[in-house]
């Protein structure tokens, strides 16, 4: 039985931490499919998670700090979309301005408004998004392994996670049974073709980076005021990283990806219950080289152990009408 | 100007009019107070050369750009083409030269996109079949649509455009250039199309630069040079030289003086050689053949048949599988690490077929460009250091000697024209005195004094008794230039003819695959 | 990230010194509303940064130490921008390299300094080259996004280094993960003793022997990109990859070469940080200098000429931060950070965005009047 509990634990563990890995690379995803690179996740989740904290700490309202997270991702993807749409800037170098943007300006405001040395005060259960448990699940806890699953690993988790869950199915009937997403796909593969079709490539690609970044404002929000209680410097540490890794592993498509991200966050859950213990055959792990483990997972992956990814043709290049 | 009104139409509102078009691309002046007429129900021709503005003049009617003076009238009423959805919305429809397909959608997926007819896909698509199903019937354009378009021949993918400007609603069709990668069955079924959609009493703007189409298809015909029209014919009452002369504005030269050929010993022997692509198909398969010193051998075929791959083969920029290559007497295998630096130590000079991705770098200036490829040699670094002093004489040497203009070694290779980039490019190729020059399409955007001069230099180098291999998708520059034609379709070699005994029909049911001279037809859905 | 084509015809020092200027102070110009945003007042906490930067020997000093670092991580960046990658990674390669360096001045305690220093430029280097070798590799050869791997490689080379500075090279009865003190003996001189030797005094600042040695690194970057045919190859790997392969350049080889020369560089940083200055081996000494040069890079157009200015204003910048923070305690130093952003976003990707109205403003002004 213990076994079990262990494992149940293990796996709420991954889809709490999977959430706003996801939500990132959804945000990706609709980046991506427009030809926007999305190496912006970081900065763009980053500010988020430190709009959501703040307007909570204030407001003591998570939803209100959910609403500011939305709006402050949104507008750094409006500066991406500035430099990568408008101005046909590179967009590696834009998004490395942003995330360094975010990075510095996360710090510089958290420090001058809460004079805590670039964190949030900690937030009150009311400034957090709680827990929520799902109809029957004490009800149904008595089943066999479902029962316990279901109350455990479903159960008991934040709306986000849920938003999270349900984005899933709907981004990919969007993608593939949508105008929206049939004009979407098509502007990554080949703007051209959009444009000749009479529609206006920028204005598509703008829609795209805008829900990007609404996806990276509730990503942002979940570190800081669902999973954490608070804003902490450069909190997201790589995980937009991750995020845009995940979407390449699940071939730029949302179930795949998903798929992906709870790949990530299994070793991620894992991780942290290997600290400290002895493994067979290995004995302790360091704790350090423990921690570096999803970043050797995401270059692994990456070098392409798992099939080469062809990603959307147009993503990276700027559209020009050229005859 | 003024042009000659086509003489069959003269009661009838135009299909389309466009009065004193003028559009200037900063320095360039690309379409100069242009008058045309476009008679409703009726194939009207764009001739012109490279650069004489017919793209330009078709992306304005097609609202891509917008002119800088003059006015649109579509049947008789003025109108603003702001975008291409004014165009479609104004029943204009264009196939574009290089298609605008998704090609990881579907055909029905591209037929639908921008005309969705609704938020959600479902229902639309299939309405959208239904209606495509009927227009297919109407105008004889089968098309799998359920297949995805990168699986498709280009024949096909061009159907696919047609029926897509149909679909859209298009009573005036323009199509630029679209026999240029069409073998020559597949463009006399396009033909039909075009005039299956005249006798439903659709209209088509044809752009091209090969009179024989102009002369078997069109009703009237136009002429553009240097932006402006400056003839106008209906196509009864005019002939090709006639066209020629007015799209060059002088006697044109249609034929080249050479010397029969005195070919000497092999310089590259091609054994069975093979490429397969990642997919294990064969892009080119089993070639054999061999070209002498002091002769031109002519590779004809439809863009994508293989020939491609052979020159990058024999450039070395291409890994081949299985055969066997010999150069000078010296075996080469696939696995022997032949490569492009390989090659040019071994004689072989390498002009590619697309001069801007590859023969030069844009950012660089021009003596930067033109020492690509020979950027080890000692001569240009004595030392560790590349003397860049001495680059910039060479340059300005090859410069004077192929007429490369201006003649300023300094200046950003990108600022100079097509033709001045490809001189320079064949410059730096000859003046190596290759016993192996490789040419791809030598002329590709090239003004016709260039082409001239172009074409003498290759055949001066032959005289010097130095082998050159050709590949050009003009089968005109084919026959011009070759001494031996070999004729690839289908990544395989399927013919080889003497220059004597070449014509364009014979060439041409060759490249269609159609092994034998008496068939005359192509097989039915070939290409589906 | 090829050099983008153009045909603008501006002149060269408008792009080399208008451009540049322009983009600062548009960049100054932002922190100034943010810390008007703050609260404070944007001219009193310029000053403060300028005065501390530059208004004294020792900040000047400082100024300096700083540059010398951004020189190199700048140098870093640049030679792999030339090859067209975007190497964000140099902070985990200096780290890296910080190693190699550490290690040669903890083996050879009692050499002189002048031997051991060409032993910690090849072990700083190889270490640092090791490092960025790795994510070139990927690239080349597995097709992995090298702005991903990099910063995959800055987050294991924190993890690799915190480990075997606790686990390893802590020094015994040591409390922070820090190694023991490098003999004095393999310590870089530092300016101010220099120059005090032969009779100039100069304020007392952390100012060492390295910032010759980033100068001469300048002098062979740029040598080796324009003036050699091996920099002719990087470059046009970098600008055309089609027209690589033509010339039959091995573009895979060249861009592991590339990346590999770009963590050298970054890996010679810490022969400033710790043989010059901090003479230990210890936790995160890069300190973000590394990101650092990825601005410094932008700004200084992947030219040393231009990398040389653009490392002593983010010099500036950083000592001056850490003065503005000392005087106004709701500035933190990490608005450092923003202004390196900006500058990148400008600098970088906006390039386009200033340069046509530049242009237009030096047709208007060259046009002959009446014309």
């Amino acid at each position: 039985m213990d076994g079990l509990i262990w494992i149940l634990s293990l796996l709420d563990s991954m889809v709490r931490l999977a959430a706003p890995l996801f939500l990132a690379a959804l945000a990706g995803f609709y980046s991506e499919r427009a030809g926007v690179i999305a190496l912006d996740l970081e900065g763009k989740m980053l500010a988020g998670a430190f709009a959501a904290a703040a307007t909570a700490a204030v407001t003591g309202s998570a939803w209100l700090g959910l609403g500011a997270a939305v709006i402050a991702a949104m507008a750094m993807s409006l500066l991406h979309g500035f430099a990568s749409i408008t101005h046909r800037g590179d967009q590696v170098v834009s998004a490395v301005a942003i995330n360094t943007i975010a990075l510095g300006l996360t710090a510089v405001l958290a420090n001058a408004w809460f004079g805590l040395g670039g964190r949030t005060p900690n937030l009150e259960a009311g400034a957090r998004f709680g827990e929520i448990t799902l109809p029957l699940a004490e009800t149904l806890r008595p089943l066999p392994l479902l029962g316990p699953l279901y109350a455990e690993v479903i159960s008991g988790h934040n709306i986000l996670v849920y938003i999270a869950a349900v984005l899933a199915p709907l981004s990919a009937w969007i993608a593939y049974r949508s105008r929206f997403g049939l004009r979407l796909r098509a502007v990554g593969e080949n703007p051209a073709a959009v444009d000749t079709a009479g529609i206006s490539v920028p204005a598509l690609r703008y829609q795209a980076v805008l829900i990007s970044g609404f996806l990276c404002g509730i990503a942002g929000a979940y570190l800081s005021t669902a999973q954490g209680a608070g804003f902490q410097q450069n909190m997201t540490a790589g995980k937009g990283y991750l995020a845009l890794a995940a979407l390449i592993l699940g071939k730029w498509r949302p179930l795949p990806t998903l798929a992906a991200c709870l790949l990530f966050a299994f070793a991620d859950a894992l991780q942290t219950r290997l600290q400290g213990v002895a493994v067979p055959g290995i004995g302790e792990v360091p704790v350090q080289l423990i921690e570096a483990l999803p970043y050797v997972l995401t270059v692994l992956l990456l070098a392409g152990f798992v099939g080469r990814a062809v990603p959307p043709k147009a993503v990276g290049t700027p559209y020009v009408k050229d005859r | 100007m003024t042009p000659v009104p086509p003489a069959a139409a003269t009661a009838q509102p135009w299909a389309v009019e466009l009065v004193g078009i003028d559009k200037r691309f900063g320095p360039v002046h690309a379409n100069r107070d242009v008058h045309l007429q476009i008679a409703a129900g009726s194939i009207h021709g764009l001739v012109g050369e490279n650069g004489a503005g017919k793209s330009t003049l078709m992306s304005i009617l097609y609202g891509f750009y917008q002119a800088d003076a003059g006015e649109i009238r579509v049947r008789g009423e003025p109108v603003r083409i702001k975008g291409p959805q004014d165009a479609i919305a104004l029943g204009i429809g264009m196939v574009h030269q290089h298609f605008m397909l998704v090609e990881t959608f579907t055909v029905l997926e591209n037929l639908l996109l921008g005309h969705e007819g609704g938020a959600v896909l479902g229902p639309a698509r299939a309405r959208a079949r239904r209606n495509v199903e009927e227009l297919e019937r109407d105008f004889g354009l089968e098309v799998p649509l359920d297949a995805v378009v990168a699986d498709l021949p280009v024949g096909v993918q061009q159907r696919v455009e047609i029926l897509k400007a149909l679909y859209r609603g298009a009573e005036v069709l323009i199509l630029d250039e679209p026999t240029a990668v069409l073998s020559p069955p597949e463009a006399q079924q396009l033909f039909r199309i075009l005039d299956r959609l005249r006798s439903q009493g659709r209209t088509v703007l044809l752009i091209t630069h090969k009179l024989k189409e102009i002369m078997a298809i069109t009703d009237h015909v136009s002429v553009l040079r240097q932006g402006q029209v400056v003839a106008g014919f209906a196509t009864a009452d005019t002939n090709e030289q006639e066209l020629a002369d007015a799209m060059v504005g002088r006697k044109a030269v249609l034929t080249l003086d050479k010397a029969p050929a005195r070919p000497g010993a092999a310089v590259l022997t091609v054994d069975g050689v093979t490429v397969t692509d990642a997919q294990g198909i064969d892009r080119l398969q089993d070639a054999r053949f061999q070209v002498r010193a002091g002769e031109i051998v002519g590779i004809a075929g439809v863009a994508g048949n293989g020939q491609s791959e052979l020159l990058e083969v024999l450039a070395g920029m291409l890994p081949f599988s299985h055969g066997t290559l010999t150069l000078k007497d010296q075996p080469i295998g696939p696995g022997d690490g032949y490569d492009a630096a390989g090659a040019r130590r071994r004689g072989v000079a390498h002009v590619p077929e697309d001069r801007l991705k590859l023969a030069v770098v844009k950012a660089f200036p021009a003596y930067q460009s033109a020492i690509l490829g020979y950027q080890d040699d000692r001569a240009f670094s004595p030392g560790w250091r590349l003397d860049w002093k001495r680059v910039v004489a060479r340059t300005a040497a090859l410069m004077e000697r192929f007429d490369v203009r201006p003649r300023n070694p300094l200046l950003k290779s990108s600022l100079f024209s097509g033709g001045n980039q490809q001189k320079l490019v064949m410059a730096r190729e000859i003046e190596r005195e290759p016993d192996l020059l490789l040419v791809g399409q030598p002329t590709r955007g090239v003004d016709i004094g260039a082409i001239a001069f172009i074409h003498r230099e290759l055949v001066a180098l032959r005289d010097r008794g130095k082998a050159i291999l050709l590949v050009s998708a003009e089968l005109e520059e084919i026959l011009a230039l070759s001494d031996r034609i070999l004729v690839m379709c289908g990544g395989r070699i399927v013919g080889e003819l003497l220059a004597a005994e070449a014509t364009e029909g014979r060439i041409g049911r060759m490249m269609a695959g159609i092994s034998g001279d008496g068939a005359a037809q192509a097989p039915a859905g070939a290409d589906a | 990230m090829s050099t983008a084509t153009r045909t603008d015809g501006l002149p060269w020092w408008a792009t080399a010194l208008v451009l540049p200027v322009f983009n600062i102070a548009l960049a100054l110009l932002i922190s100034a509303l943010v810390i008007l945003a703050i609260g404070e007042d944007p001219v009193g906490a310029l000053t403060s940064m300028l005065a501390g930067a530059f208004g004294s020997g020792t900040g000047l000093g400082y100024t300096l130490y700083y540059a010398t670092s951004l020189i190199f991580t700048g140098l870093s960046v640049a030679v792999a921008y030339h090859a067209g990658l975007f190497n964000i990674g140099s902070e985990g390669q200096a780290y890296v390299g910080g190693l190699g360096v550490g290690l040669v001045c903890l083996a050879l305690g009692g050499w002189p300094w002048w031997l051991v220093l060409p032993l910690t430029i090849l072990a700083g280097g190889a270490f640092g080259a090791a490092w960025a070798a790795v994510p070139g590799y990927l690239q080349a050869y597995r097709g992995s996004h090298i702005v991903i791997t990099t910063i995959m490689f800055n987050f294991i080379a924190a993890a690799l280094m915190a480990y075997l500075m606790v686990n390893v090279l802590k020094a015994p009865g040591q409390m922070s993960p820090e190694s023991r003190g490098f003999d004095d003996s393999v310590t870089l001189p530092m300016i101010h003793d220099m120059l005090g030797a032969i009779g100039i005094e100069t304020a007392n600042a952390p100012l060492n022997l390295s910032l010759p040695l980033a100068l001469a690194a300048c002098a062979l970057v740029w040598l080796f990109i324009w003036h050699t045919r091996w920099g002719f190859a990087l470059r046009t790997v970098g600008a055309n990859e089609h027209a690589a392969r033509y010339a039959g350049m091995n573009a895979r080889r060249i861009t592991v070469v590339a990346m590999a020369l770009s963590g050298a560089l970054a890996g010679l940083m810490a022969i400033n940080e710790l043989q010059g200055v901090q003479h230990r081996l210890l936790l995160n000494f890069p300190a973000g200098l590394g990101f650092t040069g990825i601005a410094v890079a932008l700004m200084g157009r992947a030219h040393p000429a231009g990398i040389i200015p653009a490392a002593i204003l983010f010099g500036g910048l950083l000592q001056g931060g850490a003065e503005l923070a000392f005087d106004y305690q709701s500035i933190s130093p990490e608005l450092v950070v923003v202004i390196q952003g900006v500058v990148i976003l400008f600098a970088g990707a906006l390039e386009h965005m200033f340069r046509p109205a530049l242009a237009r403003l030096f047709t208007r002004s060259a046009k002959p009047v009446g014309a």
